[in-house]
């Protein structure tokens, strides 16, 4: 039989349409391969009904009641709540934690007919760059097993590089899906701020938090990805605009692109194998048609340390809701109040978790809120505008994902170093606008992304170009 | 009274709003249901939930600025107050810091007969708390959740008030405003309206305030006079005893009838304030501002001037007849009803009143519903009933569940003595009390009176006095 899994989604649903194979073997296929790869550490926890849903996508497909994900075996980062299945966040302090509600990304994908095959690990509440910060141990990169899938959700970007799940969500804040998916060879998109609902998906810093997909390709990436977004009147940040098919503008002949070129951004790139490789990159895209302007990115320098004030303000209050007090971790024996809220926080939030909460206190204490969270939020207004500016005369803006291909486990030690692993990813997060990351090479055998964003809603757009780009080359298949 | 130290005051008036739903979740609001019975996910802050704004806050937010001609903020913004209590959920409280809703109005209140304006600060949106229980289990405290997410209306008022009676005054003077808005039930027991006081005291003459003690958990009209009163013997004492007064928030015990030091400026805490990120500003036109006036309710004010106009009753009558919204429609229902406004004025304010306070009740649990009234009344004033009969009727309409009329024919009161059967009744007393009578003519005027209570002992009450005045006056000098 032929490796089913490694059909992009698109010729699985064709595949399943077809009675070519049922959604029960390629579900059975997955979870075989999801045992094999059992040493990735890429899932938290299986879900026990996946059969179950396979077989009811079955009888649908058979009945020609399917929906249009029917049958697809996906997995979803370990963030996003799911009814009366256990959510960890990746942390302690949520180890037990049965969550009593469904997100509402879980809820589309799940009427969309997908089958859920489990959770994947990731950074404790979405903190880290690495998948070293998760509880529940680290994920290895399945291209080379000594080195980091990339984080926060590198469960995700692994278990979909390894090839055990059609595609995954994934959650982005600073880049966490965009610099995973370059280190795993993979696509991944982070829609604009307020496309996807964030209902059901934990919180870390909620003006920053986007949910959004790891798949093969664009046209995978595309197709999830108009299941998920859309309006949703339980987020009050969620965009009232009607959803296009992304797949359609994807496939459109009809788009022009100007692409942008933040010349200064890309002058700087220290390592030259990251620099030629995002030159012929850009020949590519020019080979295929493609308009390339250069433009000025004005104060998107201050992004990083923008980032590290306003992340940790918003997760130091997002995260005062785990006190032991009615879900999750709870310390024995408390003595009082105090000491119930002092140990049940001290045992159930990993290191770069406090550091974060304490960073965050600090910045919003009286005396030193104008200094940092105000001024923080003044630059990320300018940055926004340089941003919008920019999109005055360009369709989308390039630039290298990452900086460096993944790094081995245990490697970086420095936070800060950690911390600038997100350097070229977090403007997309402060401005709020879409981003995708796209394999563009090797450097020797590991993945290199590089990273297009879009105009605020121009998602179409982006998948459009990366699917020229995929066209045009043949990384993402490698 | 002390004729050396000027007390300062400032209210901060919490009141609870009568939505349906809670201010960020579609949970009932009722009150005395079952524990956590009315808590939804939201609620209970569980991880991944999100706060929708119910925008009947921001209705009747601005009726109650419109009501007091404050300046209505063009965009309102939430922000977290963060504080960790195991009864507020999240760790942080959903409140206004930065443009709250309502700015700067005033407000009149009158104190012996003298007019003084109130200013208001501002008036600001926020969640309520829920309730710790600590005397339910032993060595255990519980949680109920119910309240928690309940909508407030914070109205602070400028340090403009000078004696506790002025703080009624003015408490008294919001109580009328929200329940004629109808935008809360106003109920203190049930603690629909809840009051801190900041409290001190500064010599005659002085500009620069003294420092102020905060006192919280006061919940009634009474315990806020009585407290204020308390604390400012209590600093009173101290200054000159050599002592200063220390900034510190202070609790009012209402059994013990004193003030306890709770936390002192020191031990404040940080709280952190930050714009909530899951919220977007609230933009308030100009438009929706006018819409709002235009629906606005009849004001005690206006109402207390109408009244002198339809119904004749003088302002004293007036303004206590509109002390709260309730009250001031019982009366003009059974104003509306009877030929006599004047009589009802009177029976409200007097009779009425007396039955409610000896009973402890408030107008809206009256046993004597405003029908009962208007059966009283009409019977008075048809003259089927006297006033002394009528006294004894509405008491026992307090303790009975008959009608007025079951009640009058029960009683025997029905029975009241046309003119030709008093004539018959004097001309017989006059007959057998023939010795009185001799005296009476011969000069001895004072023994009128014993013919009156002859009469009404023979009649049982059920005479007219101005009718027996008249008939005995025609009968003795005949």
């Amino acid at each position: 039989m032929e490796d089913l899994s490694k059909l992009s989604l698109i010729d699985q649903i064709n595949g399943l349409k077809s009675r070519k194979f049922s959604s029960l073997e390629l579900t059975e296929f997955y979870l075989k391969k999801i045992d094999q790869a059992k040493a990735l550490n890429s899932f938290i926890s299986l879900n026990e009904n996946a059969l179950k849903e396979a077989k009811k996508s079955d009888e649908k497909i058979s009945k020609n009641k399917n929906s249009s994900l029917e049958g697809i075996p996906i997995a979803h980062k370990d963030i996003f709540c799911i009814k009366d299945q256990i959510t960890t966040c990746g942390s302690k302090m949520l180890e037990n934690f049965v969550s009593p509600y469904s997100s509402t990304v879980y809820e589309k994908l799940s009427n969309s007919g997908t089958v859920n095959l489990g959770k994947t690990n990731m950074d404790e509440f979405a903190m880290g760059s690495s998948n070293e910060t998760s509880f529940f141990g680290n994920v290895l990169n399945p291209i080379d097993p000594e080195r980091v899938p990339g984080g926060s959700s590198g469960g995700s970007a692994s278990a979909v590089a390894a090839n055990l799940c059609s595609f995954a969500t994934g959650t982005d804040t600073g880049g966490s899906i965009r610099q995973p998916a370059a280190f795993c060879g993979i696509t991944g998109i982070k829609p604009t701020y307020g496309r996807v609902s964030r209902w059901g998906m934990i919180a870390f810093a909620s003006s920053l938090d986007q949910g959004g997909i790891f798949a093969k390709n664009a046209l995978d990436a595309a197709l999830a990805l108009e299941n998920i977004a859309g309006f949703d009147e339980k987020d009050s940040t969620s965009i009232n605009k009607k959803v296009p098919s992304f797949l359609n503008e994807a496939k459109s002949k009809d788009k022009e692109h100007i692409v942008g070129i933040p010349k200064d951004i890309i002058e700087d790139i220290k390592d030259d194998k990251v620099k030629n490789n995002f030159y012929e990159s850009l020949e590519i895209l020019k080979k295929s048609g493609v308009k390339v302007k250069e433009i000025d990115l004005k104060n998107i320098q201050y992004s990083l340390p923008v980032y590290y004030v306003i992340a940790p303000a918003e997760c130091s209050a997002n995260l005062s809701r785990y006190d032991g007090v009615r879900f999750g971790h709870r310390c024995e024996n408390p003595k009082d109040l105090e000491d119930l809220y002092e140990r049940s926080r001290a045992e159930g939030f990993g290191e770069e978790v406090k550091k974060r909460i304490l960073i965050g206190t600090y910045c919003l204490s009286a005396g030193y809120y104008e200094a940092y969270y105000i001024k923080a939020q003044k630059i990320r207004n300018l940055i926004k505008q340089s941003f919008v500016n920019a999109f005055k005369e360009v369709s989308s803006i390039m630039m290298p994902t990452c900086a460096n291909v993944s790094f081995k486990l245990n490697s970086i030690q420095n936070p800060v170093e950690m911390y600038e692993q997100d350097i070229y990813t977090i403007p997309a997060n402060l401005a709020g606008l879409p981003a995708i990351s796209i394999p563009s090479g090797k450097i020797k055998n590991l993945p290199l992304g590089i990273q297009f964003i879009g105009n605020y809603l121009e998602e179409g757009n982006l998948f459009n170009l990366s699917n020229k780009f995929q066209q045009n080359s043949n990384f993402h298949n490698e | 009274m002390n004729n050396t130290w000027e007390s300062v005051i400032g209210l901060e008036v919490h009141v609870q709003l009568s939505t349906e739903s809670k201010i960020f979740s579609n949970a009932p609001t009722k009150f005395g249901q079952t524990q956590n019975s009315q808590a939804s996910l939201v609620d209970l802050g569980l991880p991944g939930v999100l706060p929708v704004l119910n925008e009947k806050t921001i209705e009747m937010a601005i009726k109650f600025g419109c009501a007091i001609n404050a300046n209505i903020s063009s965009k309102a913004i939430f922000a977290r107050k963060n504080y960790f209590y195991p009864d507020l959920p999240k760790g942080y409280q959903i409140s206004q810091l930065d443009d709250p809703i309502v700015g700067e109005g005033k407000i009149s209140i009158e104190v012996d007969n003298e007019e003084k304006f109130i200013g208001i600060t501002r008036a600001h949106l926020e969640e309520d708390a829920g309730k710790s229980l600590h005397d339910r289990y032993e060595n255990l405290s519980a949680i109920d959740l119910n309240r928690a997410g309940t909508p407030l209306l914070e109205i602070v008022s400028e340090p403009d008030l000078r004696s506790a009676k002025e703080a009624v005054a003015y408490l008294k003077k919001i109580h009328s405003i929200i329940t004629f808005l109808e935008i809360s039930d106003g109920n203190m027991s049930q603690g629909s309206m809840r009051c801190d006081a900041n409290v001190s005291i500064r010599k005659y003459g002085e500009k620069e305030f003294g420092n102020r003690t905060e006192l919280k958990n006061i919940n009634s009209f009474r315990f806020v006079e009585k407290a204020i009163n308390y604390e400012i013997d209590r600093q009173i004492e101290i200054v000159e005893n050599g002592g200063s007064i220390d900034q510190e928030t202070r609790l009012y015990d209402a059994n013990k009838n004193e003030t306890r030091s709770m936390r002192s400026k020191e031990h404040a805490n940080d709280y952190r304030y930050f714009p909530d990120p899951d919220l977007v500003p609230v933009i308030i036109s100009k438009e929706k501002i006018q819409e709002i006036q235009k629906t606005l309710p009849e004001l005690p004010e206006q109402k207390i001037s109408r009244f002198i106009k339809d119904y004749k009753i003088s302002e004293y009558e007036s303004k206590n007849l509109n002390v709260s919204k309730e009250l001031s429609s019982f009366f003009e229902k059974v104003a509306k009803k009877i030929s006599s406004p004047e009589l009802a004025a009177k029976w409200i304010l007097g009779d009425l009143m007396a039955i409610l306070n000896k009973n402890n009740s408030e107008i809206q649990d009256s046993k004597i519903s405003s029908e009962d009234m208007i059966d009283l009344l009409s019977r008075l004033e048809e003259g089927s009933i006297s006033g002394p009969g009528a006294k004894k009727i509405i008491d026992l309409c307090w303790l009975s569940n008959e009608s007025i009329d079951v009640l009058i024919k029960k009683e025997g009161f029905d029975e009241v003595k046309g003119e030709d059967e008093l004539l018959e009744i004097i001309t017989r007393i006059i007959r057998d009390n023939s010795k009185q009578f001799e005296q009476y003519l011969n000069g001895k005027d004072k023994l009128f009176g014993f013919f009156v209570g002859q009469v009404m002992k023979e009649t049982k009450g059920n005479a007219d006095p101005k009718l027996v005045n008249e008939l005995l006056n025609k009968k003795l000098k005949q």
